[in-house]
């Protein structure tokens, strides 16, 4: 069972802008989903679509085998939305965000109460639960948003970068509340600019790219496509002229610092061995840049727009 | 689907809104309505003598209660329905699977209850001034519901047209404080010179304060069943209009 799918949908806003050229995407049941693409690729655009905040100019939306121009409610009752920027009434209480929207998909008051309580608690904001939302931090406010959005236990999550702007700490706790949720079997859409935490989090993987899908496919076999790592070598001493070593090509950043390249059937233990005869101490090495970044950006520059797959 | 819970808590919603913030919503009217009575009824209708029969203060009573009705069923819904949007919590209600007639029944009930609420509280003010017996409970009461209902639409479609915070106050200032005025708030129609009495008979202010005031003191210039089919016609009309343009998603949607 799908829990989304997209038949070549399509936008073109007032202004003339093309911003969905026709994207068809399946989301399994269960699946941790991420969206990537960079800015103004046409993500919000294609959630606002499955979400009912945009118009389509074209194509389906199907959620859990509803269609939504002619299943809408049941359609609708499916998701939960956490919105990419802050859209409650910033002068209520958390308490009644979250309950008044329990009550907007028809769930009766007592039941509203105890799912307000418990999603309230699940994000630590029951102690905030009479403040009026303007007066909470921009991380508190994202979390409202998602206490928002699972009131009504939807089966599917879609989280607009929902860890934005949000502190490395409360961002881990959402990482593991999201992986939580998607463990008690709610289908989690995410986009984020944060390539790792898509890495870390997420099973399956598209990336939009100026309004077309440049990229479905599973996090595993997308990385194992990345056949060369790059690592950054911190040395003990200068050296002044780096000695050739066969199969890694090194480079010198400044005396006490290397890049090095490795294909991934080749290893490190050749490396080390080689720097250690030739008398090169090596404190401490990191990773150059995330391997999905690297990936990220060679599928952007080599897809350009209209370039349909 | 059962739609009550989100319509209730619609309704719900807008009413602890107003009544949250009652220093800018009930009381004003209070003293504004207070004023009137006390000027225009008291001091300067001592010297008016009456009309139809009915003391001056009498006979401007109705009329000022309903203007209260449509200024504050008309406002509570722009102002309410204009800020939803703009902080785009509106979003809350376009997820879920509310019926655009959900969400408009439950921002005009809103309205019309605030509408009504600020006509009890003027008309109990009334009870300082003039010592009125009712003379039909019933077409008051009638009335002033459809009047609200009128008036609370007629907001929810400005609101939905509106681009800025200047577009919710064009109307009542420039269409409505007008058109109530001149709807016979303070004077019958009988006594303007020809012309201006068949140009005011295309108010349709005029008619629904007249039968509110038949309600209250049984003298109207307009027959009464002819305004009934007037309010109820503009009732049908504006909530048409209203739910063409949320389908649309005019102002709403992208
Ligand atoms: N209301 C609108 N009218 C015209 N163009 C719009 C509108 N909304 C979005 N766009 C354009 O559509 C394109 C896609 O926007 P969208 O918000 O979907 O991007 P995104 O992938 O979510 O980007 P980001 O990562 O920055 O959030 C952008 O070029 C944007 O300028
Ligand atoms: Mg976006």
């Amino acid at each position: 069972m799908n829990a989304l799918s997209l038949r070549n949908l399509r936008k073109t806003y007032n202004n003339g802008f093309e911003a969905l050229k026709g994207i068809d995407l399946e989301v399994e049941a269960g699946d941790f989903f991420a969206l990537l693409g960079p800015n103004g690729a046409g993500k919000s655009t294609a959630i606002g679509i499955i979400c009912s905040l945009v118009n389509a100019t074209g194509g389906s939306v199907s959620i859990f085998g509803h269609d939504l121009k002619t299943d809408r409610a049941k359609a609708k009752s499916c998701i939960g939305l956490v919105p990419q920027e802050v859209n409650f009434n910033q002068f209520e209480t958390v308490k009644n965000i979250v309950l008044n929207q329990a009550g907007y998909y028809g769930t009766p008051t007592k039941l509203a109460r105890q799912r307000t309580e418990l999603c309230l608690k699940q994000m630590d904001l029951w102690d905030k639960r009479d403040m009026v939302s303007r007066r909470l931090s921009g991380g508190m406010k994202r979390r409202v948003m998602i206490a928002r959005a699972l009131v009504h236990a939807p089966k599917l999550l879609i989280l607009d970068e929902p860890t934005a702007g949000v502190d490395i700490e409360i961002r881990r706790s959402m990482w593991k509340m999201m992986r939580e949720i998607n463990r008690q079997g709610t289908t989690i859409i995410l986009t984020t600019h944060y390539l790792e935490e898509a890495e870390s989090l997420c099973r399956n993987i598209a990336i939009i790219n100026h309004g077309l899908i440049v990229e479905n496919t599973d996090m595993a076999s997308l990385l194992s496509r990345l056949n060369i790592d790059h690592f950054i070598l911190y040395l003990a001493q200068p050296v002044a002229v780096m000695p050739r070593i066969e199969g890694y090509q090194i480079e010198r950043v400044d005396d006490k610092i290397l890049n090095v390249s490795v294909p991934k059937e080749t290893g490190l233990n050749n490396l080390f061995s080689q720097l250690t005869a030739h008398n090169i101490k090596v404190l401490s090495l990191k990773n150059r840049s995330n391997r999905l970044e690297q990936l990220f950006m060679d599928l952007i520059e080599s897809k350009p727009a209209g370039d349909k797959q | 689907m059962n739609y009550s819970i989100a319509f209730r808590t619609i309704v719900t919603k807008e009413i602890y809104r107003f009544i949250r913030i009652w220093p800018q919503t009930l009381l004003p009217p209070a003293i504004t309505t207070a004023l009137y009575f006390l000027i225009f009824g008291k001091l300067i209708g001592g010297r008016i003598g009456t009309i139809h029969g009915a003391s001056y203060m009498d006979y401007i009573v109705p009329g000022v209660i309903l203007m209260s009705v449509i200024s504050h069923a008309y406002s509570n819904v722009v102002s309410s329905f204009y800020s939803t949007k703009f902080q785009r919590n509106i979003e809350e209600l376009l997820v879920a699977p509310v019926p655009n007639w959900v969400i408009l029944g439950g921002y005009v009930s809103g309205g019309i209850f605030r509408g009504l609420l600020v006509g009890l509280v003027v008309a109990l003010i009334s009870l300082l001034f003039a010592d009125i017996v009712v003379n039909n409970a019933v077409i008051a009461i009638a009335i002033a519901f459809l009047t609200a209902t009128v008036f609370s639409l007629a907001g929810f479609i400005n609101a939905v047209l509106a681009e800025s915070f200047d577009d919710i106050s064009i109307i009542p200032n420039f269409v409505l404080t007008p058109l109530s005025y001149l709807g016979g708030v303070f004077y019958s129609v009988e006594m303007l010179p020809g012309v201006w009495q068949t140009i005011s008979l295309a108010n349709p202010i005029l008619y629904m304060i007249n039968a509110f005031r038949y309600g209250f003191i049984g003298v109207t210039d307009v027959n009464i069943q002819f305004a009934f089919l007037i309010t109820g016609g503009f009732i049908i009309i504006l909530a048409g209009l209203s739910l063409f343009i949320l389908h649309k998603g005019v102002g709403i949607k992208n």
